[in-house]
């Protein structure tokens, strides 16, 4: 198993991460229970998107402190390669692996469609020459607006470590920001699901190129074991 | 003893939730409401009594579970007894 996919009570995406991750890109991937110990083997974490206990108190305030994120904590630590896809981001924001907050729609309402993003060049695997210029992926929360101090912001601003922006804004986030990653580039965090874009059964294929980017590495260690 | 914590949105973050309750008083002919905020009140029990021990541990329980301190604001009442 090369790929861990995070399951906490409530997550529901977590089956498309791993369809995603093993069916389409022929990658070895698991699902792994937030009471359970991260397996050695892992190269790569996604936590996936859900309602994680229930949204209670706040969108990922119960799963930070999950006896898995303390593993995921020292995992990312060491420079392992984490992606969080909407819930997950949340969950990565509410742990302090990624900086900022994620608060309630400014409309208010859950957003569900499929969603423009324009892609920034953040690094060597995610920019536009890797992805292009847009990207089109479903969104779908009720709280994705993304929030930080002005210092946080504009060091992601100039440390290129903003990912992506929504092109006409569905939720209020400051500077259009519909995903970030760490200083270091190994912890990613979006509210776009690229896993529920990576089949002729979806709305789009754009998720493909994306969870290319993010498990990069692990496909330079060793190729997939099926062709995509 | 009864705790109470208040949570808030912190004054310089955007408060969606507020700003639709500050438009419906408004629009319900209540024109002079301003800065209406909306959070959330927690109340549980709690053993021992008020002292420093006590908030040290209820301010570790505030800030971080109970409240995120990058968006919020809290603070919390004690009733003895």
């Amino acid at each position: 198993m090369r790929v861990a996919i995070l399951q906490f009570p409530g997550s529901n995406c977590d089956w498309d991460s791993e369809y995603a991750v093993k069916d389409v890109l022929g990658i070895s991937a698991h699902r792994v229970w937030h009471k359970d110990k991260l397996p050695s083997e892992t190269e790569a974490v996604i936590v996936p998107g859900g309602f994680s206990f229930g949204d209670y108190l706040r969108c990922g305030a119960i799963a930070r402190f999950s006896p898995i994120m303390q593993n995921l904590k020292e995992f990312a630590e060491k420079g392992g390669q984490v992606l969080g896809i909407c819930n997950g981001f949340q969950i990565l924001c509410e742990s302090g692996l990624l900086p900022g907050a994620l608060i309630r729609n400014d409309c208010l309402d859950f957003r569900c469609l499929n969603q423009n993003l324009l892609v920034e060049n953040s690094n060597d695997r995610f920019n536009q020459t890797t992805l292009g210029k847009s990207l089109l992926l479903p969104i779908a929360h009720g709280e994705g607006n993304y929030r930080a101090d002005e210092s946080v912001l504009s060091s992601l601003e100039a440390n290129d470590q903003i990912l992506l922006r929504y092109s006409g804004n569905p939720n209020g986030s400051m500077n259009d920001i519909a995903g970030i990653r760490n200083f270091t580039g190994n912890v990613y965090g979006m509210m776009p699901h690229p896993e529920r874009a990576v089949g002729s059964h979806h709305p789009c294929l754009d998720g493909l190129p994306l969870l290319k980017a993010f498990l990069k590495p692990v496909l330079q260690t060793r190729p997939a074991e099926i062709s995509s | 003893m009864k705790v109470t914590v208040f949570v808030s949105p912190k004054n310089t973050v955007l408060d969606p939730q507020g700003a639709a309750v500050e438009h419906a008083m408004k629009s319900l002919g209540h024109e002079s409401v301003e800065g209406v905020r909306v959070g959330k009140t927690i109340t549980f029990e709690m053993e021992g009594s008020d002292s420093q021990e006590s908030r040290e541990k209820l301010d570790k329980l505030c800030d971080g579970l109970l409240s995120n301190p990058v968006i919020e604001d809290f603070r919390y009442e004690i009733e003895e007894g």
